[in-house]
C-alpha cells in the first residue's frame, strides 16, 4: 500500500481565518491538504455531499466528536483517533463500515505541517481500515475560541443479516467478555499530559476493531451486546449497560486483564484502571454457551489476543455492577462522578 | 508489582482472615477506627469487611484532608480567587467541595476565576514562573505527607526571587487531631463512640515516624498499629490490634516497617519547621476548633504567605443544615445514617466534603459499599419502576 507521505518541509505557516473564508487560500487547504491526502473516487468527485452505493441490509449510522490533549500522544493522535473511534462506534453495532465523514474546526494559528501530520494519519488509519472519507468540512475559529483542532467524524456500516446486537439484549446468566487488557490508551494520555509528564513504555491501544468485531459475529451471530469502553472506562460501559438493560453484572477481579505499566503508574497516580480510557478494546455480552468458542474466535485475532471471560450478567433491582476483588471480597463498581483524578496522598 | 501484589494475595488474606476469625473473641466486639481516609479507601476498594468476622468493626476517622477543612477556609479560597484576581492552584480534590451556598471552585472556575487543578507543588511555582504579571497562590492543605511539599516550594520560590507566589496554608496535624477525638465527650463521657484501638496512618507516619503516637497510646489507654494502605496490611494490622486488645496492652506498633521508622523522615521535618509553625488554635470541620493543631508560614516566610497578602472579608460561612459530615467524620455516625445520604446528596450533587473527597467515608460508602445499604435497594427498585 503506498502511504501517502506528508510534506513537512514545504508546509509552513499556520492556519489564519482565510482559510476558512470561503475563498483561494480555503479551496487551496483543501486540495492541497485535504484531498490530496485522503483522496479516494467518491471525495475526489469534489460534490458537497457523497454519493454512495450502499449494499442491502440495516444502516448504522454514528458520529463522534475528538477533542484531546494532547493532540500526539504514544501509539497515535487525533487523526488516527477520530478514525478508530468512529469505526468502532459502527463495528460495535456488530456493523461492516463502509464510509467516513470528518469535518475539522481549526483554531487560527494551528501550524500547517501539524496538521498534515494529523491529516496524514487520518489518511492511513482510513487506508488501513478499507474504509474511505467520502466528504467533510473545515473552520476556522480565531485564536483562543478553539484547542488547535477538533474533528467530527461519522461513519456509515451495513449489519449482516442475522445479527441483532442492541444492549438491552443483556440478559442474566450470560458471560462478558473482553478483548484486551485496560487502561492503555488513558495512561499514555496521561503520561504525556501537562504538568503530569512520566516516562513509560504504554502506548495508546488506539485501533479499529471491526474486522475483530466480523470475525466474531461471523461465528456466533447471536451475539447480544458489544461496546467499546472508552471514555469511562470498563466500569462506565458495564454500568451503562447494566441500567439500560435492567441487569446487574458480577465480575472476577483477577481475571481482567491489566499490563503491568499500566497497573503500576494507575499505582503511582491512584487511578483505578477499570475507570480510565481506551480505545482499541471490545466489551462483549453472550449465552454462556457460546462464550469459550467465542474466547478463541477473539483469541485468534491478533486484536483480541489478551481476551478473557471477566465475569457474568446477573439478576440484580439495583442494577449494581459487582466484583470479587483480588483478596475475595466484593465491591461495588460504580459510575465514575466527573474526572477521575490523582488523589491527594 | 513487587510490594504491591504480595500485599494483595488472596491465598494469605483468607490465612489471615481465619486468624482474625480465631483469634477475635465472640463475646466482645473490636471497635477499631481508621484515622486515614487512605484506609477507609482501602477497606472498601477491597472488600475487606468481607472477610472479618461481625464482631469487627471499622470506624471511619476524620483523616481525609478535604473533609476537614472547613466551610470558612474554602470559602476564603474563593474570595481570594475572585476578588484578588489571582491564579489559584489547587489539588483536583478540592474543585468540586461545596461551600457556602453550595459554591465550589468549580463553580467559581465556571463563572470566570483564574482557578487550575495541579498535581503537585512544582506545576504551582511553574504557573509563578510563566506568568510573572499575575499572583499566583498555592491553596496547600494536607496532613503531614503533603507538608514538606509546600515547604520546598516556598523554599524555592525564595531561592528563584518569585514574589507573584504565595500559599494559603491549611496544612494540619494528625496526632492532635487523634488526642481531640480521644477527648471528646462522645468517646470520654457518653460512649456513643467505643474505640478499642487505631489503625495509624501510613504516609503521614512515614514523614512524622511512629514515636509521636506513643503519648496518647499511653495516655488513653488505646492501641496503634501503624498501618500500611494495602488491603493485606489492614487485616494484617487489624489482626495486631485485636492480640493486643485481647492482651490488654496499648503500645505503638508499626506494622508498615517496610516505610515507617520510630523517627520518620528527619529531613523532611527539619524542612517543615524551617518554613512552619504552629497555629495555637485551627478549626477542623467536624472537630471544631483544635488547639495546636496546624501549621503557619513562619514571619521569615511571610512574604510567601496568602493570608498576610490577601485581605479575606468577614463573612458568616455555613454548611448545608442537615448535613452529617461533621458527626460522621468524629465516628458519631455512620453516612448511612445521614438523611441526604443517597438522597440529594450523591457523588454528583455532594451536599458535604464526606461526598467529594474519594477518601471520604459517606463517597467510599456511596461507591464502593451500598449493596450492603439495606436503605438502598427499595430506592433502586422504586426508580426501576
Amino acid at each position: 500500500m503506498n502511504a501517502p507521505q506528508p510534506d513537512l518541509a514545504r508546509r509552513k505557516g499556520s492556519v489564519d481565518m482565510a482559510h476558512g473564508g470561503g475563498g483561494r487560500a480555503m479551496a487551496e487547504l483543501i486540495s492541497d491538504l485535504f484531498q490530496r491526502h485522503l483522496s479516494n473516487p467518491i471525495l475526489d468527485q469534489g460534490n458537497d455531499a457523497a454519493l454512495l452505493n450502499v449494499p442491502p441490509g440495516r444502516l448504522v449510522m454514528s458520529t463522534d466528536g475528538h477533542v484531546i490533549s494532547p493532540l500526539f500522544f504514544p501509539g497515535g493522535d487525533i487523526g488516527s483517533l477520530a478514525v478508530h473511534g468512529t469505526l468502532n462506534d459502527v463495528a460495535t453495532a456488530g456493523a461492516r463500515p463502509l464510509y467516513l465523514t470528518a469535518g475539522f474546526i481549526l483554531e487560527e494559528g494551528f501550524p500547517l505541517a501539524d496538521l498534515e501530520r494529523i491529516v496524514v494519519s487520518m489518511a492511513l488509519a482510513a487506508r488501513d481500515a478499507g474504509v474511505p472519507i467520502v466528504t467533510g468540512d473545515t473552520k476556522v475559529v480565531e485564536k483562543g475560541k478553539g484547542d488547535g483542532v477538533f474533528i467530527t467524524t461519522t461513519g456509515l456500516g451495513v449489519v449482516p443479516e442475522g445479527v441483532h446486537v442492541s444492549v438491552e439484549r443483556a440478559r442474566p446468566g450470560q458471560a462478558i467478555l473482553l478483548s484486551g487488557s485496560i487502561g492503555d490508551h488513558g495512561v499514555a494520555i496521561l503520561s504525556k499530559r501537562e504538568n503530569l509528564e512520566f516516562e513509560t513504555e504504554i502506548r495508546s491501544d488506539s485501533a479499529a476493531l471491526h474486522t475483530l468485531v466480523a470475525n466474531m459475529v461471523a461465528d456466533v451471530p447471536g451475539i447480544a451486546v458489544l461496546r467499546d469502553p472508552t471514555r469511562g472506562g470498563l466500569a462506565a460501559t458495564l454500568n451503562e449497560i447494566a441500567r439500560t438493560a435492567g441487569v446487574g453484572m458480577h465480575l472476577d477481579e483477577t481475571r481482567i486483564p491489566v499490563k503491568r505499566d499500566v497497573a503500576a503508574a494507575c499505582e503511582l497516580l491512584g487511578l483505578d484502571p477499570l475507570y480510565v480510557a481506551n480505545e482499541g478494546k471490545l466489551i462483549c455480552l453472550c449465552e454462556a454457551d457460546d462464550a469459550e468458542r467465542l474466547l478463541a474466535v477473539m483469541k485468534a485475532h491478533p486484536l483480541g489476543r489478551d481476551a478473557a471471560i471477566i465475569g457474568t450478567v446477573t439478576e440484580d433491582d439495583a442494577h449494581l455492577v459487582e466484583m470479587e476483588t483480588e483478596i475475595g471480597g466484593l465491591r461495588v463498581v460504580d459510575w465514575l462522578s466527573g474526572e477521575q483524578l490523582p488523589r491527594i496522598c | 508489582m513487587k510490594y504491591v501484589d504480595e500485599f494483595r494475595d488472596r491465598e494469605l488474606a483468607k490465612t489471615v482472615a481465619e486468624a482474625i476469625r480465631r483469634e477475635a473473641r465472640p463475646e466482645r466486639t473490636y471497635n477499631i477506627m481508621e484515622f486515614c481516609g487512605g484506609h477507609t479507601h482501602a477497606i472498601f476498594r477491597y472488600g475487606v469487611k468481607d472477610l472479618m468476622p461481625e464482631n469487627v468493626r471499622f470506624v471511619h476517622g476524620p483523616g481525609c484532608p478535604v473533609c476537614v477543612l472547613p466551610v470558612r477556609r474554602l470559602d476564603d479560597a474563593v474570595e481570594i480567587a475572585e476578588r484578588h484576581g489571582v491564579i489559584l492552584c489547587t489539588y483536583g480534590d478540592m474543585m468540586r467541595v461545596p461551600g457556602t451556598k453550595q459554591r465550589s471552585l468549580i463553580r467559581a472556575k465556571a463563572d470566570g476565576a483564574d482557578i487550575r487543578m495541579v498535581y503537585s507543588t512544582l506545576d504551582a511555582l511553574k504557573i509563578a514562573r510563566d506568568n510573572p504579571d499575575r499572583e499566583v497562590v498555592f491553596f496547600a492543605i494536607g496532613f503531614e505527607t503533603t507538608t514538606p511539599p509546600t515547604a520546598v516550594a516556598i523554599r524555592q520560590a525564595e531561592k528563584e526571587g518569585l514574589r507573584n507566589f504565595s500559599v494559603f496554608c491549611n496544612h494540619v496535624l494528625t496526632p492532635s487531631a487523634i488526642s481531640h477525638i480521644l477527648q471528646s465527650p462522645e468517646v470520654r463521657e457518653l460512649g456513643t463512640v467505643r474505640i478499642d484501638g487505631f489503625l495509624g496512618p501510613s504516609h503521614v507516619s512515614s514523614v512524622i515516624g511512629s514515636e509521636p503516637y506513643e503519648y496518647f497510646a499511653e495516655e488513653f489507654g488505646k492501641p496503634v498499629v501503624i498501618a500500611g494502605f494495602e488491603p493485606l496490611d489492614v487485616m494484617q494490622s487489624a489482626l495486631m490490634l485485636i492480640r493486643q486488645i485481647n492482651e490488654g496492652r496499648h503500645e505503638v506498633e508499626n506494622e508498615y516497617t517496610r516505610v515507617v521508622t520510630r523517627e520518620g523522615n528527619l529531613k523532611a521535618q527539619s524542612l517543615v519547621s524551617e518554613v512552619f509553625e504552629l497555629r495555637t488554635s485551627f478549626e477542623w470541620r467536624g472537630l471544631g476548633t483544635v488547639p495546636y493543631s496546624a501549621l503557619k508560614i513562619r514571619e521569615a516566610h511571610a512574604a510567601f504567605d496568602a493570608e498576610r497578602r490577601f485581605e479575606v472579608s468577614e463573612k458568616k460561612s455555613r454548611e448545608v443544615k442537615s448535613c452529617e459530615c461533621p458527626a460522621i467524620l468524629r465516628g458519631v455516625k455512620k453516612p448511612t445514617d445521614c438523611k441526604l445520604f443517597g438522597t440529594v446528596c450523591t457523588p454528583d450533587t455532594p451536599m458535604g466534603s464526606c461526598m467529594v473527597s474519594s477518601e471520604g467515608a459517606c463517597a467510599a460508602y456511596w461507591t464502593y459499599g451500598r449493596h450492603r445499604d439495606p436503605v438502598r435497594r427499595p430506592r433502586a427498585k422504586e426508580e426501576a419502576a
